[in-house]
């Protein structure tokens, strides 16, 4: 019997490699099912030795509601979005017209600059982290909003993503666009930089990732409890107040995951395109 | 509204390459002066330097009578279209033909996106702005295209905006770079026509780059030929054609290419023929047009034996590619079709007449009369 030529068919190889990848998403959403799914039922069920797919006992949104009103989850939210918008708006503001010289001007010293650049790539924020602390300290800025931005005001990677995007950048189109009598700063932000949204959405994505999950960072610099952000404000307080309530633990982690969550897959688009056109991965 | 340009020996380097050495023009006021050379030749960068998109290494350009060396391309008056066409892709065709307007006649506050639309006092502004972008746009005939995005013209269309946003603020210099090597080849034909249509409602200055000889012939009021960073001849195209000053021109122009042999093969098939003055001791080049060559066996004239390599039937006409019997030197002769019978193998007798020989120099200098002997130096007998 002759197999149907259908272009739908499917290869044993595809089968195989789609076995793999199940596999692999199982591993990683694992984790994210069982917080849910303790974030729906009662603490005591994650100690039976027996694995539930199912709550035995289905608790609702009691532990939601109960993190909603007895923890300051929205405060820690509201921390997480001042911070990450700050960080990201001055990243770009700075990042874009770095990135732009560095791509669309000859002047001397560029590639030194651009070589700088490289360079601290590869230098991990707890390096300076030390001499951060006692500048921040020497200004009496610890334990601020300031303080947990400051460090990432610059971001060297942004300015090596948006080279890399500006430099593909057609010369012709900012020619005509001198031409036409724009200045260089316009030519920038009403020209390229319009062009070049899905590379600056997907170094969005990065960055406020980065630092909506950065523990490391506020963890130094911040006490208050009014100022902290997602994580720093959930471990801090699996310590004090919640320590036996796995339920309303992980109905918090939920809700602070949540916003990164929805806005990832809204970005996702962009992201996926910006990431491909730069070949970066 | 038109101004003259004027070149004075432009040099442009970078690093140790010499990309353009002491060009120097002189482009009258309304002209459609076109450059033209292989690529690599300078004549792309010579235009940007007259936009001052670039700078020059030395040298002076003029626009109007007035140096304009240290102004920004803003301020120069001209205008540019280029050979990607260099639209703004995220405008409408319609904002990409506004932008010239508003960034000259829109103070910054009205300028800025939607906040923009309530700046007061520039209505009036707003709407002459819109009328100039009309009126251009029906001059190149894209008016229904106005409220597309460039991702969804073609590239004939692309081509008509650019050429639009260029009018749209009446500059007095036209710049353009090989506006039509992006189109296929009828659309090249006919916007070749559009284009030098343009040039005579505008009345402006034109200079136009260029790799392709015809559109340099058809075109232009002059043409100036560049090779290796330099101008070579700047003339009207009858006259290049004719009368070139220097042997990579007569190449340059013309198809097929110009006929070149060297002078003693000539005067070695040619007993009597003395073209070059007897004090005259270096090397010679002759050089004739296709259509000078006749396929005659006997008749007045110089005579070079041959043979028939090929026949291209063109139509209208026929080209004969031959090889001379004696040095094995190829030769093209244009002919009328039909007008004889010529197999490959057989062999022709192709005479010119003395008078369309071109004489070059070994270094490819046009030979001065003073070298040549009056009478053309042949001996009629």
């Amino acid at each position: 019997m002759s197999a149907r030529r259908s272009p739908y068919r499917i290869r044993p190889g595809q089968i195989l490699a789609h076995l793999v990848l199940l596999f692999l998403a199982f591993l990683f959403l694992f984790p994210f099912y069982v917080l849910l799914v303790t974030s729906v039922r009662t603490p005591q069920e994650l100690f039976t030795p027996d694995f539930h797919w199912l709550p035995v006992e289905f608790t609702g949104l009691k532990y939601y509601i109960q993190s909603v009103t007895q923890s300051p989850v929205l405060t820690f939210m509201k921390n997480g979005v001042v911070v990450c918008a700050g960080i990201l708006i001055v990243q770009l503001l700075t990042a874009i017209p770095c990135a732009y010289a560095l791509a669309k001007y000859e002047f001397r010293g560029r590639d030194l600059l651009f070589a700088t650049v490289l360079f601290c790539l590869t230098v991990p924020i707890q390096a300076p982290a030390l001499p951060l602390y006692l500048g921040l300290n020497a200004m009496g800025a610890l334990d601020s909003y300031f303080a947990m931005m400051a460090p990432f005001f610059l971001s060297v990677f942004a300015i090596f993503l948006f080279r890399q995007t500006f430099k593909s950048y057609p010369d012709e189109i900012i020619q005509a666009a001198r031409l036409d009598g724009m200045s260089e700063s316009a030519i920038l932000w009403t020209i390229v930089v319009p062009a070049s949204l899905p590379a600056i959405a997907a170094f969005a994505v990065f960055s406020v990732t980065a630092h909506w999950n950065d523990l490391y960072w506020p963890l130094i610099v911040v006490r208050s409890n009014e100022l902290m952000t997602p994580p720093l404000g959930l471990a801090y307080f699996t310590d004090v107040e919640s320590g036996e309530n796995y339920g309303a633990l992980m109905a918090t982690a939920a809700i602070l995951t949540a916003p990164l969550m929805l806005g990832f897959l809204m970005a996702q688009r962009h992201f996926i395109r910006g990431i491909t056109t730069m070949g970066l991965k | 509204m038109s101004a003259a340009v004027e070149i004075t020996a432009i040099e442009k380097r970078y690093g140790d390459t010499v990309s353009l050495r002491s060009a120097s023009l002189s482009v009258r006021p309304g002209e459609f002066m076109t450059l033209v050379g292989p690529s690599g030749c300078g004549k792309s960068t010579l235009l940007r330097i007259i936009a001052g998109l670039a700078p020059q290494t030395s040298g002076e350009i003029a626009i109007g009578g007035e140096p304009v060396d240290h102004l920004p391309p803003k301020a120069r008056d001209v205008a540019m279209v280029f050979q990607s066409y260099a639209l703004y892709p995220h405008m409408t065709v319609a904002e990409n033909i506004a932008t010239p307007l508003r960034m000259r006649e829109l103070p910054r506050g009205a300028r800025l996106p939607l906040l923009g639309r309530l700046w007061p006092g520039v209505g009036e502004r707003r709407a002459r702005i819109r009328a100039a972008v009309t009126r251009a746009a029906e001059m190149v005939e894209i008016d229904g295209l106005l409220a597309r995005r460039p991702a969804t013209l073609s590239g004939g269309q692309r081509q008509r905006v650019a050429l639009a946003r260029a009018i749209v603020r009446h500059p007095r210099v036209f710049l353009m770079d090989e506006p039509l090597s992006n189109l296929d080849a009828r659309l090249r034909v006919a916007m070749r026509g559009e284009i030098t249509a343009l040039h005579q409602k505008l009345g402006a200055t034109f200079i136009y780059v260029t790799h392709d000889q015809v559109e340099a012939m058809t075109m232009s009021s002059r043409v100036a030929v560049m090779m290796d960073g330099g101008i070579v001849q700047c003339a009207s195209p009858a006259e290049l054609y004719a009368d070139p000053r220097d042997l990579r021109v007569a190449r340059f122009i013309g198809s097929p290419e110009i006929n070149v042999l060297s002078v003693d093969a000539l005067i070695a098939a040619n007993a009597g023929f003395a073209p070059l003055a007897a004090e005259w001791k270096g090397a010679a080049h002759a050089a004739f047009r296709p259509e000078a060559l006749r396929l005659v066996s006997d008749g007045p004239g110089l005579a070079i034996a041959c043979r028939v390599e090929r026949v291209e039937g063109l139509g209208h006409e026929t080209l004969v590619f031959l090889r001379t019997e004696v040095g094995g030197h190829p030769l093209t002769a244009r002919l009328q079709a039909g007008a004889f019978a010529l197999f490959s193998g057989d062999s022709a007798v192709a005479r010119l007449s003395p008078d369309d020989v071109l004489l070059f120099d070994g270094a490819g200098q046009r030979l001065d009369r003073r070298h040549v002997t009056p009478t053309g130096g042949y001996a009629h007998g």
